[in-house]
């Protein structure tokens, strides 16, 4: 590599990093405060790109109309974020973290169609920036004039937002509730206010991220996502609620990321951050500069009345209807019974277990390309392939286990989505063994259920038993152990239990149920695709535990249900099917924060 | 000024307080004696609003406060020290002073952070330093002049001499009186039994959530057997 070749791919890191730093700062600040894990933070990214190319065409080809273009975007995005905390978070601060979680994934699904809708589908490409179009030579490369100014406004806005924290009471009231917010409470500071205060300060620097990028990139609709994980693993990777750790790590992915690119290896860029952060997890559990957490709340999964028996009857008979009906409403209960067998198998890990996974998929896309390889590769029929499934996301569940049981929270949760990618970019890559992007197809089953009916009847035969296993686990010695070691590391620990141990065990037992659903799903399909195992799957899986409802067995099915039954329905009849998605979820996040299940219950005396 | 009548509160399904009827006047310090876990610093934080009230009134200067969202109750003058000093770690001394502060108040002595240094001289050669990185003692005296800069009328004080070394202790319990003959109303739970008969007016004696004995501290200085019945000692 020239000393040219060199500088230049630095100064393209330091570009990126200045963007990513933008984005990751508003998502440090927010969770720090209010420790909401805002899932839309992606999409006030995307909003800011989007109301910037409008307006820049509005305001007219001055510099002063694209610098008024992009700040005028970035205050619309604060103000929007104002209005999402007001009307949506703000009743949900009593709330389960996972609740709050749910509620800003609803956010995304919204924001998405809304950006459809005023926007289109196609994407939309912004002006230069008048006076910074032109490139400046370094070295014998030309840098564009306008990463310069990036380069600069990154630690422009680090030096600000620093003097923000240390030299005004504003500042020094955010990092006071982000160390106690009760404390600050007592001390006679309103909450409400500060936490409105600090995600329009978020959102406003989120979106200014995405106005600077006008000239960059053009906007379109799945950056929200993007975007949003790019931001999660610079924030974790730099310790939550540290700013200079997320300039750190932004400089860092950045960097690695144009490295990657310049020298030809820009596949490598889809896994890099991840693994760089899985391993820096596994040295620093809290990051390059974080400390660690305050204590977790415990997940309020349980307590409440059984459901009452009645209500066994009206499910066992939409169970078997199917297998009457026969036509479109088996295929869709197959569809509904693998995924209430994945949701049951994370249900399992986040409510007795206390782990919450963003990468659940890893393990589902585990047990599934393990069937297809099986089958297809090796040849092996269908029983044997179908064993292979658990088998082979147990073996992966056991291995993440070992790097994963340290950590706990969101590091955990990241590092279970650093797991997941890590997982998908080799079935991504690997042409040989997975057929890469194209996946592999012809895997069907073997003839005695080769019928879509009996296939039902195999499915629901076999997540049946599966969820009975998992209910006798839970509410045997195994489980009180595993719960025990959920609600209190230490206190489990002097009861000699060996808390480590217990969670892999949990893992496992979790990773293979999702397995064997994997291996199902590509059986019912006949094909698999990375998409198997990517971030949306992963998602979906905890949006259905949590529309079910934690506290109850029954909740995985319950949601699955209507997730899966909602998107189906509406995806064939409304355009804009994500955001009534989104309103549905959030309907039930504010009216029944209990989920499904809990609205089955008995009230509570 | 504050009066508690048949309060109670619960933690999920667990009742901890059973009816707790206190009251405290200007210029008065009330000790709350009891052992470990009999309810006295759920009694402070359900006054302040920390842990809901589930029954009863906290009335404070003739006026409703229970149900009232804790920086509420702050900025009506009542100042809350918890026991567990919960210091702003990362933030200095001086800051962690700044976040106290609150407007001037009618009726309550006004604070800044002068009188506060004037009141803990230690804190004053401290106040750059990180929180974190002080003695529990000045950690302690710290929380008691970050309430202080609320200009409170009232003080909530759990536990101020728990795990300290006697010079502290000493520094609290002359701060504790001075605050008293300034006309501010002081609520202090207690195990210290030395340190209660030291600075107390009037003492309540609070078992499993129940109030067991309540009058004048002399009272209690006379009476050995309330004291061996109800306090660890």
């Amino acid at each position: 590599m020239t000393l040219a070749a060199f500088a230049s791919y630095m100064l393209t890191g330091l570009a990126g990093a200045s963007s990513l730093f933008l984005v990751a700062a508003g998502l440090s600040l927010i969770f720090g405060v209010t420790r909401v894990v805002n899932f839309a933070h992606g999409s006030f990214f995307m909003l800011g790109l989007y109301l910037a190319v409008t307006l820049a065409g509005v305001f007219g080809r001055t510099p002063l109309g694209f610098w008024g273009a992009v700040v005028c975007a970035s205050l619309a995005v604060g103000a929007i974020g104002v209005v999402v905390e007001r009307l949506i978070l703000r009743p949900l601060y009593a709330a389960p973290e996972l609740l709050q979680l749910l509620a800003t994934f609803a956010v995304v699904l919204i924001v998405k169609d809304a950006a459809l809708w005023i926007w289109g589908p196609e994407d939309l490409l912004g002006p230069r920036a008048p006076g910074l179009s032109s490139a400046v030579p370094v070295l014998g490369r030309s840098i564009p004039e306008y990463d310069l100014l990036l380069i600069a406004l990154g630690p422009l806005v680090m030096a600000g937002l620093w003097l923000l924290l240390t030299r005004t009471r504003f500042g020094r009231l955010i990092r006071a509730a982000t160390e106690d917010r009760e404390m600050t409470a007592a001390l006679g500071i309103d909450q409400a206010r500060l936490f409105t205060l600090v995600f329009a300060l978020g959102s406003a620097l989120a979106g200014l991220g995405g106005a600077l990028q006008l000239p960059r990139e053009p906007a379109n609709l799945s950056l929200d996502l993007s975007i949003v994980a790019d931001a999660f693993v610079v924030v974790v990777l730099g310790g939550l609620g540290s700013l200079p750790g997320a300039f750190l790590a932004s400089l860092l992915i950045a960097e690695l990321k144009a490295f990657c690119i310049g020298l030809g290896f820009s596949k490598a860029t889809l896994v890099i951050e991840f693994l760089v952060m899985a391993v820096v997890l596994v040295f620093r559990p809290h990051g390059l500069l974080g400390r660690p957490d305050p204590p977790a709340r415990a997940t309020e999964a349980e307590a409440g009345e059984p459901i009452p028996p009645l209500v066994w009857i009206p499910v066992a008979l939409a169970l078997a209807f199917p297998l009457l009906a026969g036509g479109y409403a088996v295929i869709l209960a197959i569809d509904i019974v693998i995924l209430a067998l994945f949701a049951a198998s994370l249900r399992w890990l986040i409510g007795p277990a206390g782990l919450v996974s963003f990468g659940h998929a890893a393990f589902f896309g585990l047990g599934a390309y393990a069937a297809a390889i099986a089958a297809l590769k090796l040849g092996w029929p269908m029983a044997a392939a179908l064993a292979a499934a658990p088998l082979v996301a147990a073996f992966g569940a056991f291995a993440f286990g070992l790097v994963a049981v340290r950590l706990s929270g969101v590091y955990l949760a990241m590092l279970s989505l650093a797991f997941a990618q890590i997982v998908w970019s080799l079935a991504f890559q690997w042409d040989a063994l997975t057929g890469g992007s194209n996946g592999l197809v012809g895997i069907w089953p073997a003839a005695a259920v080769a019928d879509k009916t009996r296939y039902y009847a195999l499915v629901l035969g076999l997540a049946i038993a599966a969820w009975l296993l998992l209910g006798r686990i839970e509410r045997g010695r195994l489980g009180y152990a595993i719960r025990a070691a959920r609600d209190s590391q230490l206190r489990a620990e002097a009861l000699g239990f060996d808390v480590p141990a217990l969670r892999r065990i949990a893992l496992v037992i979790s990773g293979a149920v999702a397995g064997l659903a994997g291996g199902l799903f590509v059986y019912s399909k006949g094909s698999l695709s990375p998409e198997t195992l990517a971030i949306p799957r992963s998602v979906d899986g905890l949006v259905m535990v949590l529309l079910g409802g934690l506290a109850s067995p029954l909740g995985p099915l319950l949601g699955a249900g209507l997730f899966t039954w909602l998107q189906d329905e509406a995806a064939r009849r409304i355009e804009f099917w994500r955001a009534l998605v989104g309103f549905v979820i959030l309907a039930l996040v504010l009216f029944a924060p209990r989920g499904l299940a809990g609205l089955l219950r008995r009230p509570r005396a | 000024m504050l009066t508690v009548a048949r309060l109670e509160a619960a933690y999920g399904r667990a009742q901890v307080l059973f009816g707790i009827d206190l009251d405290v006047a200007p210029g008065e310090i009330m000790v709350l004696l009891g052992r470990n876990g009999a309810g006295k610093s759920t009694t402070l934080k359900t006054i302040m609003g920390l842990v809901a009230a589930a029954g009863g009134s906290v009335t404070f200067d003739g006026r409703r406060i229970d149900g009232m969202p804790a920086h509420e109750i702050a900025r009506a003058g009542l100042g809350y020290v918890p026991e567990d000093r919960r210091v702003f770690a990362g933030l200095t001394i001086a800051e962690n002073l700044d976040v106290g502060r609150q407007p001037p108040r009618a009726g309550a002595p006004p604070w800044d952070e002068e009188r506060v240094y004037r009141l803990f001289p230690r804190l004053a050669e401290l106040k750059d330093r990180r929180a974190g990185q002080t003695s529990g003692g000045e950690q302690q005296m710290l929380t008691v002049g970050r309430t202080l800069m609320g200009n409170p009328r009232c003080l909530l004080l759990d536990e101020p001499s728990e795990g300290l070394a006697p010079v502290v202790v000493d520094a609290m319990a002359e701060a504790t009186t001075a605050l008293k003959r300034e006309g501010l109303a002081v609520l202090l739970s207690e195990q210290n039994l030395r340190f209660a008969l030291r600075v107390a007016d009037r003492a309540a004696i609070i078992e499993q959530g129940r109030i067991k004995f309540s009058g004048p501290v002399s009272a209690l200085a006379a009476d050995e057997s309330l004291a061996r019945a109800y306090l660890a000692v």
